[in-house]
């Protein structure tokens, strides 16, 4: 059965808690996908919960001293080091509830980081507290550049993208290189939550969240953010822009359930990249041979996932997921 | 009643923090720290110490667990040495802003290049300015001792600040000495449970670590520098309070004939003991000779060591790291700072000795002081070069 996570909005959204803990007044840019997700974070994991923060644009619009946007419980240390500073939380947490020191109750742990704090500068320290096995919740904000240095590239910037350390130039035409599977990383840590997620899909990003909470052991959530300043994109493009994604193919939504996949949003046919690419000026250089080049791995990595839906799930005996 | 124990200064470490009831340890292997942390792992898998021990991917990540657990209000330890520190040091500058009190062991060591892992001071004097509370061990028993007293002092809330122990890598980690151990009712009256004034938890959410812009940022500083600056009169009251306890009482600055002294050897660390048999050589010789020893290196006890030299036409601080064109080593840079606004003061010789483990005697300390009556006061002289 095809899960048409569209048809739910309308009953979904009363359903959804009206607490906020990340609060307005942030000093995010306009048409921030990024802020958005984090509000649907932090409202999905509720008041029993404690963050440790990246340095990255979310540090920055939420934390201005003496302001805060946060109603949880927040800290941010450094960049490369939310997973190691979220191990030390959960595990201070735990050994205090041991010894009595602090009333037994469930605290979820989550860690936030953007693209390049999570699969470049921070992949070591979240490589090791998924491999200790921390109770936590890592969340990928992933607007695919350094954003809050001024759009420099990551290694979660797709093939092709302008950025100003990877600029379109005359010989060398934006990022060269494909953007790092960084689920796949996660998945291959073995451990028993990875999900993909986009602002678009709003209801959907907070079950996932729900779930990765509520799942013993380290689970991983990678968002797709769009950042309209960034991706060269009209801020009242945000939100669409995030659907063109998932409905190209180029940012896929899936769950991996103890090394089961699952499609979230299965589409029969994919609508053309071009679609997703032209739209946003950090793609407006590239050459209709580039574009081809981009559609085709795309496709390739669709299938690719889609394959693994199926070896994941043919013990299920012919019971479609997808 | 306290009973005394031949055992390794690394395991008699590990048995404070375990003593200690610490909550955390969160550490990476680097040599020299491995025994200290080996004997946790064991106390913990053992069941004898219910703590967490996290196994991190490096040193950079135990100060970050530490910087978590800590904000929970757990009490965190780590330990290591050299280069684990010079990775970690981003987030030790950051453990005292945030002004959590982990206490950390630092097995000294000289820093790459070339590779050595003999001891000397240059990788804890890379982070002289990281704000922490920082001393330096001259034996096992201090080691051991300053394991309970950095807790008291890092945790009382008028300090609040990571505190630092520095022992000599080998030299100390690797020695067997005779320990008196503290009675665990003893300790318990001296370190009660850690109550932070903040931390992270959801009945009383807060914001930690949050960014300034220039109109805040140097008030923050400010205020950081305040506390560690006004942590002295707390550190005093640990060691006061501790001498009462167990009959050792320590000082900012130890002093061994001095009261008559015209030439006088500073030093930190393990080689205090040396020092001294060369200062009771040179005093057979006729010659008055005294030493200094600086146990108190954060924040720097001025007061204390102005008094201390007054007497002293003459005063030879041995270094055990360079600053590499610089107007000395890290140590003479502080004491000429601290004479120079005094009418009358000492000529100070700066000897840089013992880097990455070579060896002083005490005949090597009574060469440098009779050197020394010649020096000139000015820059540094590093001892005993080959060739």
């Amino acid at each position: 059965m095809i899960k048409h996570l569209d048809r739910l909005s309308v009953k979904k959204a009363r359903q959804v808690s009206k607490e906020e803990y990340f609060v307005p007044g942030h000093r995010a840019c306009q048409g921030c996908a990024e802020a958005l997700a984090v509000r649907l974070v932090a409202k999905a994991l509720g008041k029993n919960n404690v963050i440790a923060c990246a340095t990255g644009c979310i540090e920055i619009f939420s934390s201005p001293m003496p302001l805060t946007s946060w109603n949880v419980p927040w800290i941010h240390v450094a960049f490369e080091n939310a997973a190691a500073v979220a191990s030390g939380i959960e595990s201070g947490l735990k050994v205090l509830m041991r010894k009595g020191r602090l009333p037994q109750q469930k605290i979820n742990v989550t860690a936030m980081a953007g693209d390049g704090g999570t699969s470049d500068i921070g992949l070591q320290a979240l490589s090791g507290a998924f491999e200790r096995g921390h109770n936590f919740v890592y969340c990928c904000f992933d607007n695919e550049a350094y954003m809050n240095t001024g759009i420099q590239r990551s290694s979660a910037t797709p093939f092709g993208a302008s950025t100003t350390t990877s600029p379109a130039g005359k010989v060398v035409s934006g990022q060269t290189s494909w953007k790092k599977n960084m689920p796949e990383i996660a998945v291959a840590h073995d451990i028993p939550y990875v999900a993909t997620a986009c602002t678009s899909y709003p209801f959907d990003l907070m079950e996932k969240v729900k779930k990765a909470a509520s799942i013993e052991g380290p689970a991983y959530v990678h968002i797709l953010s769009v950042c309209p300043t960034g991706w060269r994109l009209p801020t009242h493009l945000s939100i669409h822009a995030g659907r063109l994604a998932v409905k190209t193919g180029m940012f896929p939504l899936y769950e991996v359930e103890r090394g089961r996949y699952t499609l979230s949003v299965d589409l029969p046919k994919l609508l053309p990249i071009e679609e997703y690419l032209k739209i946003q000026g950090r793609f407006r250089h590239l050459t209709p041979e580039m574009i081809k080049g981009i559609q085709k791995r795309v496709r390739d990595e669709y299938e690719k996932l889609r394959k693994k839906v199926q070896m994941t799930n043919e013990d299920q005996q012919g019971k479609a997921v997808s | 009643m306290a009973i005394k124990v031949g055992m390794e200064v690394s395991i008699a470490a590990a048995e404070a923090v375990k003593q200690a009831n610490t909550d955390i340890v969160a550490a990476y292997p680097i040599t020299p720290q491995t025994h200290i942390v080996e004997h946790l792992a064991e106390l913990v898998n053992n069941g004898d110490l219910d703590a967490e021990f996290i196994p991190v991917e490096s040193e950079h990540s135990a100060m970050s667990v530490c910087a978590g657990s800590s904000a929970v209000g757990a009490r965190s330890f780590t330990c290591t040495s050299s280069q684990g520190l010079a990775l970690m040091s981003e987030i030790v500058y950051i453990a005292a802003s945030l002004r959590l009190p982990i206490l950390m062991l630092l097995a000294n060591r000289s820093l790459s290049g070339p590779l050595g892992i003999w001891n000397d001071h240059s990788d804890v004097m890379s982070i002289r300015d990281c704000g922490w509370i920082q001393v330096f061990a001259e034996n096992g028993q201090e080691v051991y001792d300053h394991v309970f007293i950095g807790y008291r002092v890092a945790e009382d809330r008028n300090c609040l600040l990571p505190f630092l122990v520095n022992l000599d890598g080998f030299i100390l980690t690797h020695m067997v000495e005779p320990i008196e151990m503290i009675d665990q009712a003893v300790v318990d009256r001296y370190l009660p449970p850690y109550k932070p004034l903040y931390s992270l938890h959801p009945d009383h959410p807060v914001t930690m670590g949050a960014f300034a812009d220039p109109a805040l940022y140097t008030e923050a500083k400010k205020a950081q520098d305040e506390a560690l600056k006004g942590s002295l009169p707390y550190i005093m009251k640990g060691w006061q309070e501790f001498g009462d306890l167990t009959g050792r009482y320590y000082h900012p600055i130890e002093r061994y004939k001095t009261e008559d002294a015209k030439v006088i050897l500073v030093t930190q660390g393990s080689l205090g003991g040396t020092a001294s048999i060369a200062i009771d050589n040179l005093r057979e010789k006729g010659e008055l000779a005294g030493l200094v020893k600086i146990r108190l290196w954060r924040p720097f006890p001025f007061k204390e060591f102005r008094e201390a030299v007054k007497g002293a036409e003459l005063v030879v601080v041995m270094d055990r790291a360079i600053s590499y064109g610089g107007p000395g080593g890290p140590l003479a840079g502080e004491i000429r700072s601290a004479l120079y606004a005094q009418e009358r003061r000492p000529r100070v010789v700066n000897v840089i000795a013992g880097i990455a483990g070579r060896d002083v005697a005490p005949e090597d300390f009574e060469r440098m002081l009779q050197q020394a009556q010649q020096g000139s006061g000015e820059g540094y002289e590093i001892y005993g070069v080959r060739g």
